[in-house]
């Protein structure tokens, strides 16, 4: 067996898990923090972050380890994509700190009359941070110029209408995912909105999906042969039938109350959308022109790293889960945990 | 080169040591307020004594924002190497990405694992496993600590490693000698050392603080004020010390293992036997001159040789493309040493105090310790200035130019984005360190936890909101 052609394999396996962690995990935190822009009340507003404060930090650590791990593992990828979105990711960066510091910020300043300021600061930084994900993403999918294995284009050229569409979808899905993660975790009136909200916001995230997967196939040929020709197709057809199952049992889930149901839907339209992007582009890390071999680190570091992880991967998870249980159950307005 | 490309350059470095300059001071912070708050709350659990709960109290809700800003400002960090160092990222990543992979998984996870059980989950999960959650968040900090600097300090002193002449990257050949590099071991210790102690004086200016405060209106300093001052003063007095002989190891591992910076720092051009210190001047890196040098015969030597008979560098050894700026670290490294000095002096001052039993009383040594509130984290920023400035025009030291490391990104972005990042970190960080000195302007609240145990949701979150620490009768103030 030869472990230069498999450990890329390997991790870009983990990377794709990594990622699709961060995307809803902290999906639903960001989405928490866009839907502050439908709910006024200063009360229900605290509810809804208290969902959020004992966990959200570690949900973004998994953005950290996702950067860390194209750094060490697939330096190739890291050193041009990050050039390729230097713009995006800086704005990313920078509405992270806002979203990041209002947690503590808008409690903190009560009194001081600047608290509305931060409240803006984690609608705002929520909202442009899930855009720019977006974006970033769909830039990836439409490839960027890379000549000798150092990006050469242009510093705006990632801004196209597909990758301002994908920036929406992941705004639109992530509001999904927040609503719906309030649905599970809070009670009364703001439950009843969020069953509200989350119809709108998953018709809007179907009509995203619809209209992302019928436009990525026409960007690149090799993106049309993988979702068309056969034998590719009979692997490739179940995943656009399952986004139509879940959306049903969403609906449904919505309309019957269901407390649970409409968050792992919610879940498991993100894991289908990721797992179609992983088809669409497999074997590439830098579509069109590097694949996950030309941008690997050498077998030494992805070697070392992989023990590590192989081990530290399911302790991380283990206690993840832990934390999560512990401030399980619904969260209302009497719960201050600020 | 361009001059375009030079000030391009220029750019990417001082956004990246803006950025990193000011991400430094919050891990710092956390390293050592977490293991402050682990003591806190390990002493409570052992003694009872509810001053100790009362601090961990007052000192969490600093530690939470303290924690987050340093999360945020760390995010930047991770993805600033690509951004701004592609051509380092994609040449020394398979050393230093693997390096920072590691700190997130042994170390980021479990911070922000169990912060959330730390802040917000006593009631939720009684005090042994609480008590474990707040060490694993402290022990967290100093994994962190560990393996970041490792990479820092194999870009310092490298090894382990070979270079592939086709790429020009670097290829891991050993991960213990990577890791375990020269300088690596004299690194974690300063650092460490230095965390403690910049947390210990603003512990300390905190607890003078209030007791000044309680001196003007007259009453007794309530028992946490005093018991604060009092722990931070023994850190004080025996860390600064400490880090004295820290810093002295690692100079001597400068000197071995890159003399220019020696050189630099001194502001020394020739190599000399019975050197001279300067204690001020201006180096000229164009004349190749110190210019207004105030020397102390024969005391260079002795510093950094232990022998007066001792020979020094001096940066004309070197070529010139190889000398670090010396105009900056020879002014970085004299503050970092004045503020050392005057930490010591502190420290030694309160235990003379403590003897004679006037700790609590000296008005004057509280104003002093007030106005030492940051010199630790003062000296930390210059020590690590003159270490990382010193390193230049290096990346990874005497193989890879800081000027061969730089991302293809054109100046007028690296422009725009050097503004964004100045006015936002002003706004957000400057808001943060105003909350944390209004905060810590409120003296800590006394066994509040006590008084309606059934109403709390949570002892710890009744001292979080700011309007109980408003509205709450300050004992001690």
């Amino acid at each position: 067996m030869d472990v230069a052609y498999w450990l890329p394999i390997i991790w870009a396996i983990i990377l794709i898990a990594a990622i699709s962690i961060y995307v809803v995990l902290d999906g639903f935190d960001l989405g928490i923090g866009m839907l502050f822009a439908l709910e006024r009340q200063e009360a229900r507003r605290d509810v809804m972050v208290n969902t959020i404060a004992p966990v959200w930090d570690g949900n973004e650590t998994w953005m950290v380890l996702g950067g860390a791990t194209l750094y060490g593992v697939f330096p190739g990828a890291y050193s041009t994509l990050l050039p390729a979105f230097y713009l995006p990711i800086v704005l990313m960066l920078v509405a992270l700190i806002f979203r990041g510091v209002a947690f503590e910020f808008r409690v903190m300043t009560r009194g001081t009359g600047r608290e509305k300021l931060w409240d803006i600061g984690f609608m705002g930084g929520s909202g442009i941070a899930a855009f720019c994900q977006g974006v970033i993403l769909g830039g990836v999918v439409q490839g960027i110029n890379v000549v000798d294995g150092t990006f050469v284009g242009g510093s705006m050229d990632w801004l196209t209408p597909f990758s301002v569409v994908c920036g929406l979808a992941v705004m639109c899905g992530y509001a999904l995912l927040g609503a719906t993660w309030l649905i599970w975790r809070t009670t009364d009136v703001l439950e009843a909105s969020c069953r509200k909200w989350a119809k709108l916001l998953a018709i809007g995230l179907f009509v995203c999906i619809v209209a992302v997967s019928l436009w990525t196939p026409m960007l690149h040929a090799p993106y049309l042969r993988r979702w068309t020709e056969w034998p590719n197709i009979a692997f490739v057809a179940p995943v656009p039938l399952l986004v139509i199952i879940l959306g049903f049992l969403l609906t449904m889930g919505l309309r019957r109350g269901h407390s649970k149901g409409p968050f792992l839907c919610a879940l498991g339209w993100f894991f289908l959308c990721l797992s179609g992007l992983g088809i669409t582009i497999w074997p590439y890390a830098v579509p069109p022109e590097l694949t996950l071999w030309d941008v690997s680190s050498p077998p030494s570091s992805q070697f070392f790293q992989l023990v590590g992880t192989v081990i530290l991967l399911p302790i991380i998870l283990t206690y993840t889960v832990y934390s999560y249980r512990v401030f399980r159950g619904k969260v209302t307005e009497a719960d201050g945990y600020h | 080169m361009q001059p375009t490309q030079d000030i391009a350059l220029l750019l990417a470095r001082f956004q990246f040591a803006f950025t990193v300059g000011v991400h430094i001071v919050f891990p710092a912070f956390s390293i050592g307020l977490a293991a402050y708050l682990a003591v806190l709350e390990g002493l409570w659990l052992k003694t009872g004594r509810t001053a100790y709960l009362d601090l961990y109290r007052y000192w969490i809700k600093i530690f939470s924002i303290v924690f987050g800003m340093g999360v945020v400002s760390g995010l930047v960090m991770s993805y600033e190497f690509g951004t701004n160092w592609s051509i380092f990222s994609r040449k020394a990543g398979p050393i230093t990405g693997v390096l920072l992979s590691y700190e997130v998984m042994t170390a980021f996870f479990l911070e922000a694992g169990f912060l959330g059980v730390m802040l917000f989950g006593m009631n939720k999960v009684g005090r042994g496993l609480h008590y474990a959650a707040t060490c694993c968040v402290s022990v967290g900090t100093l994994i962190s600590m560990t393996w970041i600097l490792a990479s820092n300090s194999w870009m310092q002193t490298p090894q382990g490693y070979t270079i592939d002449p086709a790429t020009g990257r670097f290829i891991p050949a050993d991960w213990l000698a990577i890791i375990f590099n020269p300088s690596f071991p004299f690194r974690l210790v300063h650092m460490g050392l230095a965390a403690f102690l910049s947390v210990a004086f603003i512990v300390g200016a905190t607890g003078a603080w209030h007791l000044l405060k309680a001196r003007r209106a007259g009453t007794q300093a309530s028992e946490p004020v005093r018991l604060m001052f009092s722990m931070a003063m023994w850190m004080a007095a025996f860390v600064a010390p400490l880090q004295v002989l820290a810093g002295d190891a690692h100079g001597l591992n400068t000197l071995k293992y890159q003399p220019v910076k020696i050189a630099a720092m001194e502001g020394d051009w020739e190599s000399e036997r019975r050197a001279p210190e300067l204690l001020f001047g201006i180096p000229n890196m164009k004349t190749e001159h110190t210019d207004y040098a105030v020397k102390l015969p024969l005391v260079g030597s002795l510093i950094l040789t232990h022998s007066l008979n001792g020979k020094v560098p001096g940066m004309k050894d070197f070529p010139r493309d190889q000398r670090p700026f010396s105009p900056v670290i020879f002014f970085s490294f004299r503050i970092m040493i004045a503020l050392a000095m005057l930490m010591v002096v502190v420290g030694f001052w309160s235990l003379w105090l403590r003897r004679r039993g006037a700790l609590f009383s000296s008005s004057v040594f509280h104003r002093v310790a007030v106005g030492m509130a940051p010199a630790g984290f003062i000296a930390l920023l210059c020590g690590w200035i003159t270490t990382e400035v010193g390193r230049q025009p290096w990346t990874v030291y005497g193989l890879l130019r800081t000027s061969d490391s730089v991302s293809p990104i054109a100046l007028s972005n690296m422009a725009l984005t050097m503004t964004v990042f100045v006015v936002v970190y002003v706004i957000v960080f400057g808001s943060g360190i105003g909350i944390l000195c209004r905060l810590l302007t409120h003296a800590p609240v006394e066994g509040e936890h006590e008084t309606s145990p059934s109403h709390a949701p949570d002892i710890l979150a009744t001292s979080t909101h700011p309007e109980v620490i408003n509205s709450s009768p300050g004992k001690g103030a």
